[in-house]
């Protein structure tokens, strides 16, 4: 299949982009790296008037190291990112999500930002951005504001982003020394998550000092599993423990049922999977496939 | 229209496109390269594989005006001097293909896998694959002919690494 | 003279390196969507969005005003000339067979029927301008559950027709005076035996060839040329003939590089005949070629049966009857040979064992579905399946290991030749051979030993094994067989050798690969009979200007009919050649011998070569007295008989309970596909066929919503497994050669996916029937298997308010009456 025809603009900087947004109006379309989107237009279920290609905002990419904290730029490859030694270091729980993502020549050439906007609630991403408490930077015509990962998402498909709005970089805090897993759910390698599990845990002389326990496609957006979060703090890092909080992990979720899982099943897997990963994340051996 | 400059194989190419052209359609229909082939629409079968600025990527899924000013290796660039790439070598003696239309894709990201991990397991070849379908092979030829290829390929294997360094193909020696 | 290489000594059974890989693994290939024409016009379909309704008015003007549109045709434009699709098998003299426009004109029966079609300059005009036709549907009830469609009252897919039934085929060895009554077998059993029964589903799947299908025709030569993506190109030339009234002398089609078939491109496609259609009224060559979207949801499908079956035993495990009744979904139409397909199984259901009684049933009924056809096996691995899984359920009902269940009562090797229940004769083969052999290379005791651990200890992943012993009927068809079941046409197969001046040779067969490797095992066929080099062959195939006459590949026939063929046109050669060479060399013909391109005189060092004959003969200055010219033969092949591959696979699969994950952990299978031209390619075919069987037990299935759309309809929604997703396979081979053909081969294209689905589904039951189950329907998806594991163990909770169940999910009720789960 082939895209409908549209206008293409490729901006030389985030200024430019913006304007050329302002000016494609509701019907413009920001195009990062394109791996969401493409298949999109294909298909045809978008339509967009006009693209705006963000690939000459060479700024928009690469990580830096802000102190308490490292940035993202939003075009920063997922391939880009895994290798980055400060992603691994201070968010690792990233990297291990970005291995899970689609495959090598997807993960070539998909960017961060791109996966963050899109805001599938099967996506990734979403469920570490929460997690490790990121702050998404969104560039608008009046400047830039800071919007926390937790209120980023708003609906399937949603962000905080407006139409004329670019998303520029992620802040994330230093989570250093976090363990972390991703435990993903699904039928075939390709395949998006039916459910996934993002864990990240602070452990302090045998106890759980920290704990961070996100839930993909559990809702319309990632779900912290605060239950979870709550049973586990103060508690030795055991398999009893563990599986005990695990069991909350379904709380305050509304899966959906589609052709791969029923929503009650949906509500199991996440308590399995939330097991798995935060005893995978608080470095116990894990039973199970 | 818009204006574009990519290398193809080595070679330059100035075009007027439309913006919504798929880059695999311009390899396939304005620069001629037809052996890079299109097998679906939502970015899973990989067959299109080629490699820009030397990693590989879904050429259905990239706009041709997003590779302006890019470099561009497909299948038919992979040859040197008439020898056979050592992975396409290596996927003709292990039976590593039958139809044949996935084999483009599958040597083109079994080359950007070895650039990445010049001794694969076959766990890890089966991983730098799970963007390529293939309908043929049930893959495990295809796994062996990954690694078959990473022992021609690596230092002191002999006559057969030496024909074609592997940093003087594409996707190699990263 | 040219030089030719010295044939090797054994040329058959040699792992030749493929000679069709060159250009394929480089990029020089000619996929039908390569081709360009000057003037050339390209084609988009619009395909309904909905299952069942009457076409109101379509509205086309804006389209046809749209840049670049050369034109836009409907259904009424093409009324009158585009016939109806051909369906090439009545299986019964009272078959309903629903007229099948390639166009629809005032009705759609199925989401995806094509309804309009735009010619345009680039491809993306032709797509731009498909969004402005506008079409009027009335809907119409959608007939979805085959059960459902057959009820009295039911909505009619085709109301014209009356009914939703295509046809009822019976065969019943008591009538037929093969057996004994299966209803007497069953009651006896039920006294002093075992009955058990089972409803089996097989699910509807993609055939999922990886190259798109595309047709190319060109209107501007003497000859009309059509390329296309199929498997069939002698048969397609015949039917376009027969369907659209078109001199057949006058068309010509080519099949150029195929990229996989799988059944799927055994067809005669509307598109195929919409394009032809296409150019040939606006006089200018024309392409189509489908999105994956597209080929999802208008090529044809497979399998999609209901199976009831009912085996009967005695108390020592001695099977006494088989009965099996099936329904069959058609879909909207028929194609080229659907009513066929389930009954090819017939034959298959007392697979390799010795069934007194055997009563086969199967009712075909229409859907408002896609239609389905041939897809790799065909109604084999339905049958597989059922029996395989059943002895499964027989071997636990009398506590037997089901191994021995099976060992006591297949056909003992020193029975062959064995006519069976259902009228074959199998010629040979060896159960007992290849069963030692893979049990050997599985480790079976270990393994159950190891089973017997994690089942004592309550391991949370449970390990499972699942055994498939089969046979199959390949190497379509004895012609006579095929007349019997009202197939309409035979099943030879036309093979024809020329000798060049220089010693090469050219060989044209009627076979059509699209990835199997004819080339090269052809090459190996002629290098051994007629002495010449394996790179002195030249195999010409796929046009019907250079190969005339053929009856094309499916149902592993190529070699077992196809091959066969090229030998005897090469023992046409030889028996030519004998005569000059006898000349030459101032003999009696008597006096020669012959071996491998080699003439001698008896007694003496005196010889001369088919290549030295075939260079005199082009000189022709000194022939024998009445003589031809030429030493080119051709032969046609029809086999008297099927050959009857057979093989043993054992798999081992670790079931996460807490999930219902299934991992393959081993898998091993010996098959005897009798003798082998080159065991490269034989393991190749073995494993392919496996992947394509186990993604039908674990992931695959075409499904529809209650509106009859087909939501699985992107390969993100049909799930084909990649390398990850399958583990490594471990083959052997027996060698129990046929004796239907003089090289001794079997077929092997379609062995692997009729053997593994149901060692497959039998080692997921396995790892979790100790938990109570006693059935997990295809596809075995975590969610299915889990289901399985809770129902089963009676605390499956209530599904909560809000959660509807949907079919890819869930699964729809597989089963016995007695609790077997979901």
């Amino acid at each position: 299949m082939i895209p409908a025809s549209f206008d293409y603009v490729a901006p030389s900087s985030v200024e430019e982009a913006l304007q050329a947004l302002a000016q494609g109006g509701e019907e413009a379309k920001v195009l990062g790296g394109g791996q969401s989107l493409l298949p999109v237009l294909r298909m045809r279920l978008a339509a967009p008037t006009t693209v705006v290609d963000l690939r000459k905002l060479t700024e928009l990419r690469g990580v830096r190291d802000e102190g308490d904290a490292i940035v993202i730029g939003s075009m920063t490859t997922h391939h880009d990112v895994t290798r980055d030694p400060l992603v691994a270091e201070h968010a690792e729980l990233v990297v291990k999500t970005i291995r899970t993502v689609a495959d090598p020549q997807i993960r070539h050439r998909g960017t961060f930002g791109g996966s963050l906007v899109h805001a599938d609630p099967a996506g990734d991403l979403l469920a570490p951005a929460v997690a490790l408490g990121a702050e998404m930077v969104i560039a608008g015509s009046s400047g830039r504001r800071t919007v926390p990962a937790s209120e980023f998402f708003l609906d399937f498909f949603t962000t905080a982003v407006a139409p004329d709005e670019i998303l520029v970089e992620v802040r994330i805090p230093k989570h250093t020394g976090w363990g972390s897993h991703y435990e993903k759910f699904n039928r075939v390698a390709q395949a998006w998550s039916i459910v996934a599990v993002a864990a990240a845990v602070r452990s302090e002389g045998g106890s759980i000092a920290e704990a961070r326990v996100v839930l993909t496609n559990m809702g319309s957006t990632p779900i912290r599993a605060t239950g979870v979060e709550q049973a586990l703090v103060g508690q030795p890092a055991s398999d009893e423990v563990i599986r005990a909080a695990a069991q909350h992990a379904a709380e305050g979720t509304s899966p959906m049922t589609d052709g791969n899982a029923d929503g009650d099943y949906r509500e199991h897997l996440a308590r399995v999977l939330t097991g798995r990963a935060v005893a995978a994340a608080a470095g116990l051996a894990v039973q199970g496939g | 229209m818009t204006r574009i400059a990519v290398t193809v194989d080595g070679v330059k190419y100035a075009d007027e496109v439309e913006p919504r052209m798929l880059l695999v359609h311009y390899l396939r229909e304005q620069v001629g390269k037809t052996g890079t082939v299109v097998g679906c629409d939502t970015s899973n079968c990989g067959a299109c594989t080629v490699h820009l600025d030397g990693r590989s990527v879904k050429s259905c899924s990239i706009l041709a005006v997003q590779a302006d000013g890019s470099e561009v290796t497909t299948i038919e660039g992979l040859a040197r001097e008439g020898q056979l790439h050592p992975v396409q070598q290596a996927f003709h003696d292990n039976h590593a293909l039958q139809c044949g239309f996935c084999t483009p894709g599958m040597i083109m990201q079994s080359i950007d896998l070895l650039g990445d991990n010049p001794d694969p397991d076959d766990a890890a070849v089966r991983e730098g694959l799970e963007g390529n379908l293939c309908r043929c092979t049930g893959y495990q030829n295809i796994v062996k002919a990954v690694r078959d290829a990473a022992d021609m390929m690596s230092s002191g294997a002999g006559p057969a690494a030496e024909r074609v360094s592997p940093s003087s193909v594409a996707g190699g020696g990263r | 003279m040219t030089a030719t290489a010295q044939p090797s000594a054994n040329e058959l059974g040699r792992s030749r390196k493929r000679k069709e890989d060159a250009r394929l693994i480089s990029g020089r290939t000619r996929w039908t969507d390569n081709i360009s024409l000057p003037g050339m016009v390209h084609l988009a379909v619009l395909r309904s969005p909905v299952a069942h309704a009457t076409i109101g008015s379509i509205e086309v003007e804006a389209a046809k005003q749209a840049p670049g549109v050369a034109a836009v045709f409907t259904g009424r434009d093409f009324a009158d000339e585009q016939g109806s699709l051909p369906c090439a098998w009545p299986i019964s003299s009272d078959m309903v067979a629903p007229q099948a426009p390639s166009l629809a004109v005032d009705r759609v029966n199925f989401a995806g029927e094509a309804v309009a079609v735009v010619a345009a300059r680039s491809a993306a005009e032709a797509h731009d301008a498909l969004e402005l036709i506008e079409v009027d549907f009335d809907d119409l009830p959608v007939v979805l559950d085959m059960e459902a469609a057959l009820a009295d009252g039911a909505d009619l897919v085709h109301p014209e027709q009356g009914t939703n039934r295509n046809a009822l085929w019976v065969f019943d060895s008591a009538e037929v005076g093969t057996g004994g009554d299966v209803e007497d077998a069953i009651r006896d059993a039920s006294d002093n035996g075992v009955v058990v029964r089972r409803r089996f589903r097989q699910q509807r799947l993609v055939p999922a060839f990886m190259e798109p299908r595309s047709v190319v025709m060109d209107p501007t030569g003497e000859q009309l040329t059509l390329w296309s993506a199929t498997q069939v190109p002698h048969i397609l030339r015949v039917m376009i003939a027969m369907t659209l009234g078109v001199p057949e002398h006058k068309v010509r089609v080519i099949a150029p590089d195929v990229g996989g078939g799988f059944g799927g491109k055994l067809q005669v496609t509307p598109e195929e005949i919409i394009t032809f259609l296409v150019a040939q009224r606006l006089g200018k060559p024309a392409k189509w070629t489908e999105s994956r979207s597209e080929s999802l949801v208008s090529g044809h499908h497979g399998r999609d049966q209901i199976q009831d079956i009912t085996i009967c035993a005695s108390r020592d495990g001695t099977v006494t009857g088989l009965k099996v009744e099936l329904m069959a979904d058609m879909g909207a139409y028929l194609r080229l040979v659907s009513p066929g397909i389930p009954i090819l199984g017939a034959f298959m259901y007392n697979a390799i064992y010795k069934i007194p009684a055997y009563h086969f049933a199967c009712t075909n009924v229409f859907t408002t579905k896609t239609p389905t056809d041939a897809y790799r096996g065909a109604g084999r691995p339905e049958a597989t399946f059922a029996i395989e899984r059943i002895m499964d359920e027989l071997a636990v009902e009398l506590g037997m290991e089901p191994l021995e269940l099976r060992e006591r009562n297949w056909i003992k090797h020193e029975e062959f030749p064995f006519t069976t229940v259902s009228t074959l004769t199998y010629d040979s083969g060896n159960y007992e051979a290849a069963t030692a052999r893979a049990k050997e290379l599985f480790g079976y005791d270990g393994l159950r030993a190891e089973q017997r651990r994690r089942r004592e200890a309550g391991d949370p992943v449970q390990l499972g094994i699942g055994i498939s012993t089969f046979t199959e009927m390949c190497g379509l068809a004895p012609s006579r067989v095929l007349g019997s079941l009202s197939y309409a046409a035979g099943g030879w197969e036309h093979a024809s050798i020329r000798m060049l001046p220089t010693g090469k040779v050219e060989v044209v067969t009627g076979s059509s690969p699209h990835g199997q490797g004819h080339e090269t095992a052809w090459s190996q066929i002629v290098s051994d009979q007629l002495g010449v080099g394996f790179d002195d062959v030249e195999v010409l195939h796929g046009d019907t200007q250079s190969s005339h006459k053929g009856m094309d590949s499916y149902g592993s026939r190529s070699l077992t009919v196809g091959g066969i063929a090229v030998v005897k046109a090469a023992e046409k050669v030889v028996d030519k050649a004998r005569k000059v060479a006898a000349h030459m060399l101032e003999a009696s013909e008597d006096d020669l011998e012959y071996d491998r391109g080699r003439f001698t005189v008896r007694g003496t060092d005196k010889g001369t070569t088919v290549a030295d004959v075939a260079l005199a003969v082009f000189a022709a200055h000194d022939l024998p007295d009445g003589v031809e010219a030429s030493l080119d033969s051709d032969a046609t092949f029809d086999p008297e008989n099927f050959s009857f591959p057979h093989g043993t696979h054992l798999c081992a699969t670790e079931v996460d309970t807490e999930t219902g994950h299934v991992t393959i952990r081993s898998y091993v299978c010996v098959d005897d596909v009798g003798t082998v031209v080159n065991p490269l390619i034989v393991e190749g075919q073995i494993h392919g066929g496996l992947a394509q069987g186990i993604a039908q037990a674990l992931f695959e299935e075409a499904v529809y919503d209650e509106a009859g759309t087909l939501i699985t309809g992107t390969l993100a929604d049909y799930l084909v497994p990649s390398a990850v997703d399958l583990p490594n396979f471990v083959t052997d081979r027996t060698e129990t050669p046929s004796t239907t053909n003089p090289l001794g081969v079997k077929g092997v294209g379609e062995a692997g996916t009729i053997a593994s689905t149901p060692a497959v589904v039998n080692a997921v039951i396995d790892s979790v029937r100790h938990l109570g189950v006693r059935d997990v329907e295809m596809p075995c998806s975590p969610q299915t298997v889990w289901r399985a594991i809770n129902a089963a163990q009676g605390r499956a909770k209530s599904v909560s308010e809000g959660y509807t169940d949907t079919a890819a999910g869930g699964g729809l009720g597989s089963v016995d009456a007695s609790g077997g789960a979901r």
